[in-house]
């Protein structure tokens, strides 16, 4: 089984490089850009049987650090 | 006196640090991150900068879960000291061991230069070379030291007076200026300004040894 877990700062929690890319946009003409936020995906190969529990624990405990960042799983 | 100085896949201040304690008159054991455990009786563990794992996934995340790294969290629950530089802080915030995180730098850029650091608190092992208000010179060298903690936790750090040393011109858009904090039992000092790179007329400058100095006549061991 796979799984996808999306990482992204908490609201609130400053992104210098997603606003870095949203000034690049906005230097390139894309006017309508009013704000970027940028995290990571993770993608996860999993033996039969793991459990979105398993998944949780993960990321509570290594791919997101819950001070500054929220994640969603994903099963695909 | 006796230090541990512990070495990860792209630690590079580990020496340096291990210097600066000799200096102070503490015996150095160099751990390496595979070690289950700690040298028996020792009294402060330094956790140096550098790049643990080439910062993958997050600066200090993959650190924090190697085998010494339990042992330095055993460590400070049973009460030792232990203090972590640049890297070494980023490492002790993903442990847990000391509250907040690191982010990348407002500016987005790596910045390498020497900094004013005013001493917010005397009360602790580490600063009480310093008077409260003293402003000490002291380099950076991050790309991601820029602290951030909830306004509940800062606060905390506030009310505690756990708010170590603040930057007197922010380089980095740490909140409250903060750059280094200590832990609740002031045992535990995180900071991202490299106070062994200030311990030697050789380096341009030593006001980093006030700290090290302090160290060595008030440890008790863990």
């Amino acid at each position: 089984m796979k799984a996808r877990v999306h990482v992204m700062l908490k609201n609130g929690v400053l992104d210098p490089q997603g606003e870095a890319v949203r000034h690049a946009l906005g230097a390139m003409g894309f006017d309508q850009v009013e704000g970027v936020r940028q995290g990571k995906v993770i993608d996860l190969e999993l033996a039969e049987g793991s459990t979105e529990a398993d998944i949780t624990e993960m990321c509570e405990k290594l791919l997101a650090n819950t001070v500054i960042e929220r994640y969603e799983i994903e099963l695909v | 006196m006796r230090a541990a100085v512990i070495v990860f896949p792209g630690s590079n201040c580990d020496r340096d640090l291990a210097v600066a304690f000799e200096r102070a008159g503490f015996s150095v054991d160099m751990v390496w991150h595979k070690d289950s455990t700690l040298p028996d009786g020792v009294d402060i563990v330094g956790v140096p900068g550098g790049f643990s794992y080439g910062d993958y996934l997050r600066c200090g995340a993959i650190a924090a879960q190697s085998p010494i790294c339990k042992a330095v969290v055993e460590h400070t629950e049973r009460g030792g000291y232990a203090m972590g530089i640049c890297n070494g802080f980023q490492v002790l915030t993903e442990t847990g061991i000391l509250p907040g995180a690191l982010l990348r730098n407002g500016g987005l850029k790596y910045i390498c230069r020497t900094v004013g650091l005013k001493v917010e608190t005397s009360n602790s092992a580490f600063t009480e070379g310093y008077n409260a208000g003293d402003v000490i010179d002291i380099p950076i060298a991050h790309h991601d030291g820029n602290y951030f903690a909830d306004d509940e936790t800062l606060a905390e750090l506030k009310d505690q007076d756990r708010i170590a040393f603040s930057y007197t011109d922010n380089p980095n858009g740490s909140r409250d200026d903060i750059a280094g904090i200590l832990s609740h039992n002031r045992r535990v000092l995180g900071m991202m300004p490299h106070p062994e790179r200030a311990a030697d007329s050789g380096h341009g400058g030593t006001d980093g040894v006030a700290l090290f100095r302090a160290l060595s006549g008030v440890l008790t061991p863990a």
